[in-house]
């Protein structure tokens, strides 16, 4: 048993002349969400696909549950749980039929797969639904489904390639809650995602790709503290109140503060947040003014990737 | 568990899930029943009266090929079918999974010929319909049938070959008819090969196609068989044998 629950050290791959990753170190460790960032034709994807066994790397070695992927692929597929925009469910058969199918290739037995199967599709919102055929399902079901079938020999690790691409805010939203969940349980999940927020609402452990080399890896607020530090922002209600509120900031900022005279707000970079961000809100409601909006701001993690890569999320055209 | 084993039952899981999506998709058995309906329509009632064949009626020399046609044919569907389960990702994560890597492909031929055994017994009642009389034995029009079976899963291993080489589903689905419509009408299926011109006789005379042809229609019509049985079974059980191994190294080299 190894301490982490996947780990890969110097894989590269490479497609004809493209080179798709460059010596890529990764370590998951077990019971978190390690989220993959990155956008369209970073290697996401391939990374995945070399960590499931659907791959074998150029270079390099990884393994996953301490085992090798290369050398006993059929010992990680005993382990691992596949789902996302790569992995298919059949649209030809019910909810309950591909459950009980994918149970059975994982090895279970007939009843074993029928009762994990009727668990699953509780679980999962989806008994309703259980014995139509998939392919009726909404994009949201389809989903849930095929997360389903990932979980079915109960996996201690699954991975989750760009799980919530194309799914609407409303079953982007439960689909988060259901990963937390698992979570919960004690499975590690290892994620990609090009959705910035969603990155740093699931995962503990961010690891961000551009052009198949690994650029950071960290908390998301370690990598929102790479790229510079906290701001306290002030919206006023009456527009003769902001000189008062830039006074104040100016008092507790690093650097001189920011006005936004259309929208009557000031902002200010503050070295010592939380503290600062007392300060001010104290010293705002002694001198009497009211407030729109009285907040501390971390950078997103759209700008945390303009930082280290230079070029925004949408810049690169994707090659998958 | 010992893998022949887990090979056999992960096979049987691959062959249920085909099987039960076969009524839900109705058009796929509705366009493998009309395209042989139509061919039997046009040479029994259409070309037929032109066509000489020596001994026998027309319709009995035609439905032997016909049936042959038909099991070669479904070739494509299995090819579309692979192409599909490619595209679709589902190969993926069936290859995520601790099962049989060779299950893919046995269910899929396996299954395959399960649908086209139907096809054909459709197609035996059309023939009796327009009049089709086979005069050989049971055991003989049992062998037929056997035979038959044999030719549409060695044609179904070449249909998964292409669709392995291929990117698309498109490709495969022109693919599959290119090799297919010389194959089978350059042969002893719907004309006598001896009408043809003599360039073209040396192919048609020869090729593993017309061997089933005669071969089947011997046992239908109870002719003179020789070595036809032995000479087909031999092409058929050697395509496969080729085929098998050709499909699992391009599955893999496909697959990653």
């Amino acid at each position: 048993m190894t301490d982490f629950a996947v780990r890969a050290e110097g894989i590269s791959k490479s497609f004809g002349k493209t080179l798709a990753l460059r010596k890529v170190d990764l370590e998951v460790p077990r019971g978190i969400v390690f989220g993959l960032l990155g956008p369209n034709g970073s290697g996401k994807s391939t990374t995945v696909r070399i960590l499931a066994t659907l791959l074998q790397p150029d270079t390099g070695v990884a393994t996953v549950d301490g085992i090798d992927v290369v050398k006993h692929p059929d010992k990680v597929r005993q382990r691992i749980g596949l789902a996302g925009q790569y992995a298919a469910v059949d649209e030809y058969l019910t909810g309950r039929e591909n459950l009980v199918m994918f149970g059975r290739l994982s090895g279970m037995s007939k009843s074993d797969a029928r009762a994990r199967a009727d668990e699953l599709l509780h679980q999962f919102d989806l008994a309703d639904a259980a014995d139509r055929v998939s392919k009726g399902y909404s994009g949201g079901m389809r989903r849930r489904l095929d997360l389903a079938s990932s979980l079915m020999a109960r996996p201690p690790i699954l991975f989750l390639d760009e799980p919530t691409t194309g799914l609407d805010p409303r079953s982007r939203l439960g689909l988060w809650q259901t990963i937390q969940g698992l979570v919960a349980d004690g499975i590690t999940v290892l994620l990609t995602t090009q959705y910035l927020e969603e990155a740093d609402r699931l995962a503990q452990r961010i690891a961000v790709l551009d052009k198949g080399d690994v650029i950071a890896v960290g908390s998301p607020g370690e990598l929102k503290s790479r790229v510079g530090g906290e701001s306290v922002e002030v919206a006023v209600v009456r527009p003769a109140d902001l000189d008062a509120a830039t006074r104040i900031l100016a008092a507790s900022a690093s650097e001189a503060p920011r006005i936004d005279l259309e929208r009557n707000r000031v902002i200010a970079a503050v070295a010592d947040g939380a503290a600062a961000m007392a300060r001010v809100s104290a010293a705002i409601a002694e001198a009497g003014i009211h407030t729109e909006e009285l907040a501390l701001r971390r950078p997103t993690l759209d700008e945390v990737f303009l930082a280290l890569t230079g070029h925004t999320t949408e810049d690169e055209e994707p090659t998958a | 568990m010992s893998s022949p084993i887990r090979s056999l039952r992960d096979s049987g899981v691959i062959i249920w899930r085909q099987l039960i999506q076969l009524p839900r998709i109705p058009e796929v058995l509705i366009f493998a029943l009309i395209q042989p309906v139509m061919f039997v329509l046009l040479f029994r009632y259409v070309f037929g009266g032109a066509i000489q064949t020596p001994g026998e009626s027309y319709v009995n020399y035609l439905m032997p090929g016909i049936f042959a046609q038909t099991v070669a044919f479904g070739a494509v569907a299995s090819g579309i079918g692979l192409a599909e389960d490619l595209r679709r990702g589902i190969i993926d994560r069936f290859r995520s999974l601790p099962m049989s890597r060779s299950a893919v492909l046995v269910g899929r031929t396996v299954s395959d010929l399960v649908r086209n055994a139907a096809v054909v017994a459709v197609m035996m009642g059309v023939g009796l319909l327009v009049g089709f009389r086979p005069s050989g034995s049971v055991a003989a029009i049992i062998l037929a049938f056997a035979l038959l079976f044999l030719t549409s899963f060695a044609f179904s291993w070449i249909g998964v070959v292409i669709a392995l080489s291929l990117k698309t589903v498109e490709a495969v689905q022109s693919a599959g008819f290119i090799w297919l419509f010389p194959l089978t009408f350059a042969s002893s299926a719907f004309v006598p090969t001896d009408s043809m011109p003599s360039w073209l006789q040396g192919f048609a005379v020869n090729q593993p196609f017309t061997v089933v042809v005669n071969a089947v229609r011997a046992l239908f019509l109870a002719q003179p068989v020789g070595t036809l049985v032995w000479q087909a079974l031999a092409w058929m059980i050697g395509i496969t044998a080729v085929m098998i191994p050709l499909a699992t190294r391009q599955y893999r080299r496909r697959t990653g």
